[in-house]
């Protein structure tokens, strides 16, 4: 209990600490790329709440499109404010969620199979997003109406700062529900059931609810972060908001940083964003292609040698990676 | 509505001509994930390797096309044996989540050195076969010779896997890979053996689709997911089902583009894969 | 032993290397199965280990094939260490395992299987003549070749199991329960194969729960308690002992 208190006292301590940066008055690029950080940190946060309990989605692209194509789509068609547009969004994203997850888990689509089901899911809201294109502006992607002067609030279109302060909160807020599942019941029920579903439900393990409620805050995460990344760039794109490209790169900057660990998507996101920016600014356009190439090596290599991700690093005990012995056990 | 119109009938056509291309990578990555346990998230993106290969040696090198698809089969094999060695083969162990994720590293190296190497422009072959007109059906000629390469090279692949040893062995370590030592069956050498199969299997189809498409370093993305869900459809180790499966959703693609759009005709064939996972997850003709 | 059920090949038949096992100790993570367990297999002799469930006997054959590397201890094939011998490379070195529960691939023919235990490079020549002589000992394998081996009875999947370890041209075949789960007259049809096979000269290693049947088959026996030899002896006098009497054989 005492653990929880520090550990929300410390988060609140670090959102004033980093909410201060911008009294420092650093560049707009600086900004920029740590507004990228917290937001990519958080649609990572968002998928390892699952992820970390073995159900892998190739799909949260589709989450963060689904609630950034809803608000901008409720801002400008029928002016309603991305305050109330962005909860909008996530209850869209989290009703497709659900609406995927819960069939999925009763039928006990499980593994490599979840995996695809989700990926084929992120496609169909990519495409979708796409064949919409008299709403949506297809693959040109489409930008929110600017708001009318005196507005800027209504319409969330801030400065800056404002947006590191909004992405500051909404990165805490991951942080925190993270923090909560893990002492809830919850965390262990799924933590049984990520190592044997069929004795989690002999002792009486809710199975498909304790997945249903871990996949509902992780969709809510990503919609947010979709959203607010949406909202931040004041453009919206089918490639960078849904689809396997961008599912993907969540994925990997959570792996990168650590999926069993609160702050290893964070610490994905800063390396996945700063390596990123780096190889642009580094190399410019004759590099281009540099950094997938780099990324991708570096994902190879974090699987081969370090696949509990930097975070392992910092881990009290070094927990095996492989989860099974390979032999079976053998009746003797 | 009338079944013969020919427009119709054209979707219909062009829907097995399209199913035909994409059963050869489905049954590629079927191959591999039957044998080996193991998805090659990056399957699509050795099959881009291979379309380069072939649009390098024909256009730049000077290459007779004939020989430069000859050329590609053993350029992706090879490609296929190396990702097993450096990448599966030391994560044979570890959890699949960490494997599929190695193998998607892999997708972004291939995308990524494909960028560097041709840039993101698109690249034609610029080769075309006549038209060919079936009463009022036209169907197009450079698909109809793909769709026939495509029949050739699964059959090529049957007859390995029904009448050799190693293609038996093959068959019989997708059900139980613990046994295979006492058959004298050294795994590793077959999943090595299964990989370069898949691998050139990518090959071919590099070979019917660069000939349809243009290359770019993101071709992959445009026909890998359907590739992985045919194969999960058809059943794992189950090669007729990846078959069907494969003409089923051009079925699907092909005829809900006459329909609607080609995007509704997608949505249709990833909704509809959805709906198989769930009913019958382990695939529409698993026995 | 009659002209017509001499095996291709079975002039090379030598006798083959005795097979010896010293100290042996094996185990599952955490779990050890095997104590020091020591046991000598001659060329041509049919030996067996019986013992309760959880004795550690599929271990032991486990350990002969290298499915399971022991932690200690010596296991000989004649000059040979096994222990630093491959698993795949034991069927080339003329020793096939039948392992527990038969594990035929049940989507595969009868022939099929055949051909997956005749995968080693010195048995490919002799595919023809070895199949027509696993059809020779098991007709019932001819009429099913094109069957698949899964939609086959139990005592027809252990035959089947058998002529695959035969197809690799062995000379000692390790046998785990080939009993298992078969009906008892089925059981002694089982038996009666395995006599068959060692009076073609085969030297055989058989792990039985059914202790009154496998003693009428073979020569010696060792009786496995809970990870440690704790007897051995002659089958006749094992199955005169009184204390196996009463712990195997239902003796009052």
């Amino acid at each position: 209990m005492s653990g929880f208190a520090r550990d929300v006292a410390l988060l609140a301590i670090g959102v004033v600490v980093l909410g201060a940066v911008p009294l420092l008055s650093p560049p707009d690029y600086a900004m920029h790329v740590l507004i990228t950080m917290v937001l990519t940190a958080l649609a990572g946060t968002g998928w390892a709440m699952m992820g970390r309990f073995g159900l892998v989605s190739f799909g949260h692209g589709a989450f963060l499109g689904a609630a950034a194509y809803t608000m901008a789509l409720l801002w400008n068609e029928a002016g309603l404010t991305p305050w109330l547009g962005i909860p909008a969004g996530i209850l869209v994203a989290v009703a497709i969620g659900m609406l995927l997850a819960y069939p999925a888990f009763r039928l006990r689509v499980v593994g490599h199979y979840f995996a695809l089901v989700t990926l084929a899911a992120g496609e169909i809201v990519r495409i979708l997003i796409v064949a919409l294109r008299d709403h949506t502006g297809g693959s040109l992607g489409m930008t929110p109406v600017q708001a009318p002067p005196g507005q800027q609030f209504l319409a969330m279109q801030f400065d800056k700062t404002g947006f590191w302060w909004v992405a500051l909160i909404a990165w805490a807020i991951g942080l925190l529900a993270w923090r909560l599942l893990d002492r809830s019941m919850s965390s262990k029920a799924l933590a049984a059931i990520s190592e044997d579903e069929d004795a989690a439900a002999s002792i009486g393990i809710r199975v498909t609810r304790e997945k249903m409620k871990v996949t509902v805050i992780s969709v809510a995460l990503a919609a947010l972060a979709g959203a607010l990344t949406a909202q931040y760039r004041q453009y919206l794109n089918p490639e960078s908001l849904a689809g396997l490209g961008i599912s993907l790169q969540i994925v990997f900057g959570a792996i990168a940083g650590g999926m069993y660990a609160a702050f290893g998507p964070t610490i994905g996101a800063i390396i996945t964003i700063g390596l990123d920016e780096a190889l642009r600014i580094g190399f410019g356009t004759d590099f281009t292609g540099g950094a997938p190439l780099v990324y991708g090596l570096l994902l190879v290599l974090f699987m081969l040698f370090m696949p509990r991700g930097i975070a392992g690093l910092f881990e009290r005990r070094a927990r095996p990676a492989t989860a099974k012995p390979a032999a079976e056990r053998a009746t003797a | 509505m009338n079944l013969l119109d020919p427009f119709f009938l054209e979707a219909l056509v062009n829907g097995i001509l399209l199913g035909g291309v994409f059963a050869l990578p489905a049954l590629g990555l079927n191959l591999v994930f039957g044998v080996v346990d193991v998805v090659w998230l990056c399957y699509a993106e050795l099959v881009m390797v291979g379309m380069y290969a072939v649009w390098f040696l024909h256009t730049q090198a000077g290459w007779p096309l004939p020989l430069a698809f000859v050329a590609c089969l053993p350029i992706v094999a090879a490609l296929g044996m190396l990702l097993h060695l450096l990448v599966v083969r030391p994560l044979l162990t570890s959890p699949p989540i960490n494997q599929v994720l190695a193998t998607g590293g892999v997708l972004f190296v291939l995308q990524g050195a494909a960028t560097l190497v041709f840039s993101t422009e698109f690249r034609s072959l610029g080769v075309d076969m006549p038209p060919m007109e079936v009463g009022e059906v036209f169907v197009s000629g450079t698909k109809l010779a793909a769709f026939c390469a495509a029949l050739l090279g699964a059959a090529v692949l049957w007859a390995f896997l029904k009448f050799t040893y190693v293609g038996t062995a093959i068959r019989a370590i997708a059900r139980d890979r613990e046994v295979m030592p006492l058959m004298g069956v050294d795994p590793r050498r077959i999943y090595l053996i299964a990989s370069a199969v898949g691998g050139a299997l990518a090959g071919l189809a590099a070979c019917l689709l660069v000939v349809q498409l243009d290359v770019h370093p993101f071709v992959g993305l445009s026909f890998g997911p359907i590739t992985f869900m045919i194969c999960v459809m058809g059943g794992l180790g189950n090669m007729l089902g990846g078959f069907l499966a494969a003409f089923l959703m051009g079925l699907i693609i092909s005829v809900g583009g006459f329909w609607g759009t080609t995007e509704f005709s997608y949505v249709v064939a990833f909704a509809f894969f959805i709906l198989v996972m769930f009913i019958r997850p382990k695939g529409l003709f698993a026995r | 032993m009659s002209a017509a059920l001499q095996p291709p090949g079975a002039a090379a038949r030598a006798p083959g290397e005795a097979l010896e096992l010293a100290g042996i100790q094996a185990g599952y993570g955490d779990f050890q199965a095997l104590f020091g367990v020591g046991l000598r297999v001659e060329p041509g002799e049919a030996v067996g280990v019986v013992g309760p469930n959880g004795a550690g006997k599929t271990t032991l054959l486990r350990v002969i094939s290298g499915l399971i590397r022991p932690r200690a201890g010596t296991l000989r094939y004649g000059g040979r260490d096994l222990t630093e011998v491959p698993p795949h490379a034991l069927p080339g070195l003329g020793i096939a395992h039948v392992p527990e529960n038969r594990r035929l691939f049940p989507h595969l023919t009868v022939e099929e299987n055949l051909r997956v235990g005749a995968f080693t490079r010195a048995a490919r020549p002799q595919f023809e003549a070895r199949r027509e002589h696993v059809f020779e000992l098991f007709p019932r394998m001819k009429q099913r070749r094109h069957q698949l081996a899964g939609t086959m009875s139990g005592g027809e999947q252990q035959m089947c199991a058998i002529g695959r370890a035969l197809m690799s041209g062995p000379k000692i075949l390790l046998l785990d329960e080939p009993s298992a789960g078969l009906a008892p007259i089925v059981v002694q049809q089982v038996f009666e194969l395995v006599r068959r096979i060692r009076q073609e000269g085969l030297t055989v290693l058989i792990v039985e729960q059914n202790v009154a049947q496998v003693l009428r088959v073979v020569d010696r026996a060792y009786v496995l308690e809970t990870g440690r030899v704790a007897a051995e002896g002659r089958s006749a006098e094992l199955a005169a002992d009184p204390a196996i009497r009463r712990s195997y054989l239902g003796g009052h």
